[in-house]
């Protein structure tokens, strides 16, 4: 049984930085690309706290105000999202195109 | 274990079709990622994911797809026509992982501070209001601007 070290938990959230990217430029759909962003934020988050078993509290106190910003962006995100979908009746990434000219 | 579970639906929120399904896999992965806070002594942390994540923003993801949802959304493709991108920018960073990973040891610390997990949460809090005061006050003043935009672009007319 190996002991599990801090470098396990970076794999772990290399993987899911990696499937959030993927999601985030891959699908169509604004919620699923808000959900991978959110992806991202958590691995930032794993990250943070795995660093913070080594280094003392601070990686925890970051880590709380990086999910304090993933709230406010998934508020304001989505509050974008209703907005939009109310002019296009549409949720596709490729159709919002209303700045461009 | 956790981690397994944590990767496997998060290949899940991004392969679904269906949003509903995607949302459920996300709540799987947060949990599962509490699960690998509480390995990591940070019982705080963990406890604030759960509460805030998986109570707080997934809701808001789901009665947003339940405001949104659309049948014709189900039958479209579901990937755009970047996944050359996708896949370029995926392997760039993999490769970047795998090289922390195999040379990367030498960069981590091995000794481990010891701290008690009992007095995490008071130690988080006296953190918050002593060192982080400054970042605390401006992390309120973004939720009080993320609250009035949120309201103001949910408003009926813009």
């Amino acid at each position: 049984m190996v002991p599990i070290t801090t470098l396990h938990y970076l794999v772990v959230a290399a993987a899911l930085f990696v499937l959030g990217v993927i999601g985030v430029l891959t699908r169509r759909n604004v919620v699923i690309v808000l959900m991978s962003v959110e992806l991202i934020l958590n691995a930032v988050n794993l990250n943070l706290v795995a660093f913070s078993r080594l280094w003392g509290l601070h990686g925890q106190v970051f880590a709380i105000f990086v999910i304090t910003d993933a709230a406010a962006e998934a508020a304001v995100g989505l509050g974008i999202l209703i907005a939009f979908f109310r002019n296009k009746e549409t949720v596709n990434v490729d159709e919002v195109d209303l700045l461009k000219w | 274990m956790l981690s397994g579970l944590a990767i496997l639906s998060g290949v899940l929120v991004i392969t679904r079709k269906n949003p509903v399904h995607s949302a459920l896999a996300l709540i799987l992965t947060l949990l599962s990622f509490a699960g690998l806070y509480l390995m990591l002594y940070a019982p705080f942390v963990a406890g604030v994911q759960i509460i805030l994540y998986v109570g707080g923003i997934m809701v808001l993801f789901l009665f947003v797809i339940m405001l949104v949802n659309l049948e014709r959304s189900q039958k479209e493709k579901s990937f755009n026509q970047q996944w050359i991108a996708g896949v370029l920018a995926a392997i760039c960073l993999g490769a970047l992982f795998i090289s922390i990973y195999t040379r990367g040891s030498s960069l981590v610390l091995r000794s481990e501070v010891q701290f008690s997990e009992l007095t995490n949460t008071q130690d988080v809090g006296q953190m918050l209001y002593s060192n982080y005061l400054l970042p605390f006050e401006i992390a309120s003043l973004l939720l009080l601007v993320a609250i009035v935009g949120a309201v103001v672009m949910a408003k009926k007319r813009i």
